[in-house]
């Protein structure tokens, strides 16, 4: 693949600060760009990905994020792992509803970003932190 | 921290945001903004989003607050540049990106604020009218 990014190799990066969401936001459009998304496919993962990662420092108190070029054997795609070990989510439901906010935000970061993405998963319970998988496949 | 410069350019105040802004960056701008409004006393403020190429809730609440405070300082906001990924992506959000005017490019929102002052004048001199009658009947 282009640009230096190996189809099922992960890339990490660290999410402790601001500038570190901005850096998160370049890595998936490089991978994003290099699994051949659409414009319009590129844009709408890195905004999710900039929201999920948001999260990861706001709310998680920072974390990891994964970026992974992957291929079902029919198209590619990009797989995204942001992982924080913060207080968790009690009431996920809720959590994921569009205008629910505990941080003075918008409410609309978990619930826009899943509907920026083909696959979202959400693994979290309170206390034990939160580890959110999302998938976008190249039409 | 980078900070995004602002441009007086007549009685409009010009961002031309062509960095991926730290959500640091995104909060100074609001503040520079304001101050700048108030300094200049302009009347209009345009913000350049052609460069951006993804608006997210963080951004999206940035431009509204702007536009807010310039309102309430006696300056029209206008947005100009977006994307149409970025649009697409914006409503997919869920971000009706309210109180928020918009316009394809910087000509066409320098137009609009222009517009808008036009309108306002003529509307402060038909006010006139009614409030001296006021006044003048018991």
């Amino acid at each position: 693949m282009t640009n230096g990014v190996d189809l099922g190799r992960p890339q990490a990066q660290t999410v402790g600060s601001d500038e570190d969401v901005v850096r998160v936001r370049q890595l998936v459009r490089t991978v994003a760009v290099a699994v051949r998304l659409s414009l319009v496919d590129q844009t709408k993962v890195v905004t999710a990905a900039s929201e999920l990662a948001r999260n990861t420092l706001v709310y998680g108190g920072g974390g990891t994020v994964e970026v992974t070029a992957i291929d079902n054997g029919r198209r590619p795609g990009i797989k995204i792992v942001f992982v924080d070990s913060g207080p968790g989510i009690a009431d996920l439901d809720l959590a994921l509803t569009d205008g629910y906010t505990t941080g003075g935000g918008l409410g609309l970061g978990l619930s826009g970003a899943r509907r920026l993405v083909d696959e979202f998963d959400i693994q979290t319970a309170s206390g034990q932190g939160t580890r959110i998988t999302i998938t976008k496949w190249s039409r | 921290m980078e900070r995004v410069p602002i441009l007086k350019i007549g009685d409009i105040l010009l961002v031309s945001i062509q960095v991926d802004m730290s959500d640091e960056t995104a909060v100074a701008l609001q503040e520079d903004l304001a101050e700048r409004i108030v300094a200049t006393g302009c009347h209009g403020v345009i913000i350049d989003i052609t460069a951006l190429d993804i608006v997210d809730s963080f951004v999206g609440r940035m431009l509204s607050t702007i536009a807010s405070i310039s309102r309430v300082l006696d300056a029209e906001t206008v947005v100009v540049g977006m994307r149409p990924a970025v649009a697409i992506t914006l409503v997919e959000l869920g971000l009706s990106l309210n109180g928020i005017r918009t316009a394809l490019n910087v000509e066409r929102g320098m137009e609009l604020i222009a517009i808008d002052r036009a309108d306002d004048d003529h509307h402060e001199e038909w006010d006139d009218g009614p409030v001296a009658g006021a006044t003048a009947s018991p």
